[in-house]
Formats: C-alpha cells, sequence, structure tokens
C-alpha cells in the first residue's frame, strides 16, 4: 500500500485516488482545429518511462491536483494544486 | 542443426539418458545489416521473424530483444486463447490467430500444449444474459462457435462456483465458447524461436535497441548495445515498451503502459477443468496442467513501468475469487507477479506503418495480445514483406486514431481495461 499526497488532505491511502491522465494536454481551442490536432488532443501520449507529471484526483475531497512521480520507482517528487500552471 | 522432435527422438534420448538433445535455436552475433530487424523477441516479434522466412522467403532476419526471449509478457500472462470477441473486424483478427494456434504444435513440430478446455464469461443478472445472448448471437452470425449458458450449463462445467443462494454474484448464464482453452506461454515464444532459426533467421538476445537510424526522412537501422544494425525494413513489436521507442523514433503514440498482474496457487489435484471469467468479481482463472489455479484480474490503477504490480488490486482479485470459489479460500498462493501492457482507448491492437516510413508497429495488445501472437506475426510479417496492410490488418492502422473509426471492443475483450 502507497501513501499519495493530496495537497489538501495530506498523505492518503492511494485507493482515495484516480488517475486524470497527463499534465499539459490542453484541449485545442476554436473552430478549424486540423484533424491530426484533435487526434493528439484526445489520444496520443508521451507515456515516459520514469519522471511524468500527471493529473490526479483525490476522490474524498474532490480536488484535482498535479503529481509529479517516477512510473518505474512509484516515488513521488512533488504535489501541488491545480492552477493555471498545468496548462504550460 | 536441430533436430526434428518426434516419438522416435524421444524414445533414443531415453535410451541415452537424454544426453543428445541440441540447443534448440542458434545464438549468433549479430551481423551489420539484414533484410528485416525485428524488435522484441516476445510471441509477436518471434512469430514476425518465422512467418517473414515461411511465408514470404525472407530469412535474413534479426530478432533483437533486450533481455531474454519470452521474458516479457509472453512468459507473465495467463495463458488464456480464445476468440469470443464483438466487431467483424477483431473477429477476422483473433479467429485467424485461434485457428492458427490450432494448427500451431505440428506446424512449428514443437508442442505448445494447446488445451481447448473451453471458456464460459459469467452473466450475474438478467440484464447481463441478455447482453450475453446478444454477444452470442454476434459471435454466431460471424462464424464463431459461441453457445448461451443457463445456469445448469455452468454448474456442469464449473460445479464448484458458488451456486449458494446468497451467493453475491448468482449465476444466471454464461456466454461459452467450446474451443477457447490455454497454451503453454513459454512454449510459443520458444517454439516460435526454434522455428525460426531453423528458417535462418537470426535470434540475438542481451541486444537492446537504444535509438533508431533515420536517412532521408526513412529509418534505415537501429542502434544497439551490441552494435549499429541496418535493415530497411524495421518492426517493433515491444508491447508495453512502445512509447518508449516511438519516443526515440520521434513520434507519441495512443498508448498507457500500466501493470498487469497476475498469481498462481500451489498445485492440486484437476478441480477445474475449464477457463471461468466473470465480469462481476473482474476475476478469471483456469487451472494449470502442472494443478496451479492461475488467476488473472484487472489493470493496476496507476500509468506503470514497474514489473511487479501493487497490493490493492491483488486483495481485490483476490476478494473476487473467493467470491466466486470459497473452496480456494484454503489454497496458498505460490507466486505474484506483473507484466506491462500497452493499453489503447479502443482496446484493440495497432498494426500498421508508424509515422517514421519504414518502422512498422505492432503493438497495443494490452492485457489480451497471447491469445493474437499468430495474427499479429502474419500480418506484420506480411507488412513488412510488402509494405502493404492485408485486409486483415487494415482497420487496426494507426490511423484510425484520425479517421475515428476506432474499434471499441472494451466490453468484448473481456476484462475491465
Ligand atoms: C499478467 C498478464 C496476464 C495476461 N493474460 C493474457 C491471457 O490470458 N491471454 C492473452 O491473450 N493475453 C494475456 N496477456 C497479454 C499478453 O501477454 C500480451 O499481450 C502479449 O504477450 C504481448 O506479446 P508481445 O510479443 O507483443 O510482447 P512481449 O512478450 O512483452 O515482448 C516484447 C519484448 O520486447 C522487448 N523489448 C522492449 N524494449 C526493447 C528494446 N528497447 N530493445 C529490444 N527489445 C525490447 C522486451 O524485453 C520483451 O521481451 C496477459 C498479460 C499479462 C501481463
Ligand atoms: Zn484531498
Amino acid at each position: 500500500m502507497q501513501l499519495f499526497p493530496c495537497p489538501f488532505c495530506g498523505p492518503r491511502d492511494e485507493t482515495e485516488f484516480h488517475y486524470g491522465g497527463e499534465a499539459g494536454n490542453v484541449r485545442p481551442d476554436g473552430t478549424d482545429v486540423p484533424i491530426d490536432r484533435w487526434a493528439n488532443y484526445l489520444y496520443m501520449r508521451g507515456n515516459p518511462k520514469g519522471t511524468t507529471r500527471e493529473i490526479w484526483v483525490h476522490m474524498n475531497c474532490s480536488e484535482f491536483f498535479v503529481m509529479e512521480r517516477d512510473t518505474v520507482t512509484h516515488k513521488v517528487l512533488s504535489s501541488t494544486a491545480l492552477s493555471g500552471e498545468h496548462a504550460a | 542443426m536441430t533436430r526434428r522432435y518426434s516419438a522416435l527422438s524421444l524414445f533414443r534420448e531415453g535410451l541415452a539418458g537424454q544426453t543428445g538433445w541440441k540447443q534448440a535455436w542458434r545464438s549468433p552475433e549479430p551481423k551489420p545489416s539484414y533484410d528485416a530487424i525485428v524488435i522484441g523477441g516476445g510471441g509477436h516479434g518471434l512469430a514476425t521473424a518465422y512467418y517473414l522466412a515461411k511465408n514470404h522467403g525472407i530469412a535474413r532476419v534479426a530478432v533483437l530483444e533486450k533481455g531474454w526471449i519470452g521474458g516479457g509478457n509472453t512468459g507473465r500472462n495467463t495463458t488464456v486463447v480464445r476468440s469470443n470477441y464483438y466487431y467483424p473486424e477483431s473477429v477476422e483478427l483473433y479467429g485467424l490467430a485461434h485457428r492458427l494456434y490450432e494448427g500451431l504444435s505440428k506446424d512449428l513440430n514443437y508442442n505448445v500444449m494447446l488445451s481447448q478446455r473451453g471458456m464460459v464469461n459469467l452473466c450475474h443478472s438478467s440484464a447481463e444474459m441478455e447482453v450475453g445472448a446478444r454477444t452470442v448471437n454476434a459471435m454466431q452470425i460471424n462464424g464463431i462457435d459461441a453457445e448461451l449458458f443457463s445456469p445448469d450449463d455452468v454448474r456442469r462445467v464449473a460445479p464448484i462456483y458458488n451456486f449458494a443462494p446468497d451467493a453475491r454474484f448468482p449465476v444466471f448464464g454464461g456466454i461459452w465458447q467450446g474451443r477457447a482453452g490455454t497454451a503453454r506461454h513459454d512454449a510459443v515464444a520458444w517454439g516460435y524461436a526454434r522455428a525460426a532459426s531453423r528458417l535462418g533467421v537470426d535470434i540475438i538476445q542481451n541486444c537492446e535497441i537504444t535509438d533508431f537510424i533515420v536517412e532521408g526522412g526513412r529509418c534505415r537501422g537501429v542502434q544497439t548495445t551490441r552494435g549499429m544494425i541496418r535493415a530497411d525494413r524495421i518492426g517493433m513489436a515491444v508491447a508495453g515498451h512502445s512509447s518508449v521507442l516511438a519516443a526515440k523514433a520521434g513520434f507519441r503514440l495512443p498508448i498507457n503502459s500500466y501493470a498487469l498482474q497476475a498469481c498462481v496457487s500451489e498445485p492440486v489435484k484437476p478441480i477445474l477443468d475449464t477457463v471461468v471469467l466473470s465480469p462481476g468479481t473482474g476475476v478469471y482463472v483456469s487451472q494449470s496442467d502442472k494443478g496451479e489455479i492461475v488467476i488473472g484480474g484487472g489493470l493496476d490503477r496507476i500509468p506503470s513501468y514497474a514489473q511487479r504490480g501493487n497490493l490493492p488490486t491483488l486483495e481485490t482479485v483476490i476478494a473476487g475469487l473467493l467470491e466466486m470459489f470459497p473452496i480456494f479460500g484454503q489454497l496458498k498462493l505460490m507466486r505474484q507477479w506483473a507484466g506491462i501492457v500497452d493499453v489503447v482507448p479502443d482496446s484493440s491492437p495497432i498494426i500498421g506503418e508508424s509515422p517514421l516510413p519504414g518502422l512498422f508497429l505492432n503493438c497495443g495488445w494490452g492485457t489480451g495480445g497471447f491469445k493474437a501472437i499468430p495474427a499479429g506475426g502474419t500480418l506484420l510479417a506480411q507488412l513488412l514483406a510488402t509494405g502493404k496492410h492485408n485486409d486483415i490488418s487494415r482497420p487496426f492502422d494507426l490511423d484510425r486514431f484520425a479517421t475515428g473509426r476506432l474499434i471499441d471492443e472494451a466490453a468484448g475483450s473481456g476484462i475491465a481495461h
């Protein structure tokens, strides 16, 4: 059992959290978005082996946040409240 | 030269104290160039090399494997072979694989221990029964053997299931495929390796691809931990590591890597002679020829490249198993392990040319590609040999994510993912 840090509630059981996708995957804006851009947004992923930035939700408090994690060691590197910065 | 296996060769070796067996496949040094390179020595990669030589007469082929052959998911799965899918495209694909599996031991001169003991997907409510009937109809229309089971039919094939009146997952019936079953997973890898090696294919282990050679916008070879190797046609079948290699080749894939776990109990006398899957508990189970109870379940919850799996998912699987078969509560678990699987949004594989010309993909099999190995190999071999799709592989091209023609087999593929 691993503990994940919710920026609002502190360390909690991993089963309380839900994965919400890679951070920085921004929905395309406007009416003439090329098909490839849509496909990229909807489906294509970096899926890195190693450090990754991800959106998670803590289901108990319903807050979304950004967690930096290593996908090989499962070590959590940081956990920050979601703000406009994830769009970068 | 490898020797043909036969009753006579077994008998002779028995008399000679089993001292005359030769290596099943050669382990040559890598050559500087080949007609085709296959990255990944799992079932799909080895089958691709075999069919390149057998079906297309292209034998100057190397299979490059970073570890040992069959050390990836092919040696880590729960060995279920079936073709109970819903959409016609999937039926063509898995149907081809299933038919090839039925002749595989003979074709390879290697016993892959295909055991067609049948498989039942349980229905736990009248609503699930209606979906079950729809699936059986679809399978029958598509020419796949299927039967709608009553509770009594289920009781006949799996009498030790929990049929108690207060059972949490009561049985309303099930979807039965009689030709489904299991095969020995290592034997599939070893059988293809031996047969490919006999036809001249070089199988090179401990050889990791670290980069691609790109010239004139085309893939012309690979950098490996054992030097540079060139070829104008390169196929890649690296399962959970597809995104890692795609990044080196300069593109992204619609894939998330997750751990998928399995476990086996201590061996016991024969008690379960079919494969049982319950969508309610998210667990499927069969008994191996050695007597172990082989237990599989859903994906881990967290994107991961850690080949070990996590505890909460294992607990869910075991809890589900004991709802289905309370009698298993006395068993000891012997081993637990995980493989890294490549999960695609529509739960269907990706077969086709990659955005880097000359580099072809066979990936995205997720939790269910063992059963597909003969078809995945046949189709990638054809792509490498001719540069063109077979009608069966066409719908599985990467372009479906831009055109929107997804083949959403999430339900048909059985286990939640
Ligand atoms: C626990 C579990 C249970 C499963 N149960 C079933 C089941 O019952 N039925 C079913 O049909 N399917 C099942 N599957 C899925 C099935 O095992 C896989 O879909 C299938 O084995 C994929 O085969 P492959 O040849 O593509 O991949 P693999 O067998 O994983 O082979 C890929 C190979 O590529 C190598 N590789 C990776 N990167 C590199 C590199 N850079 N250079 C060189 N080599 C590299 C790896 O070392 C590996 O050996 C299960 C999977 C798991 C993990
Ligand atoms: Zn919280």
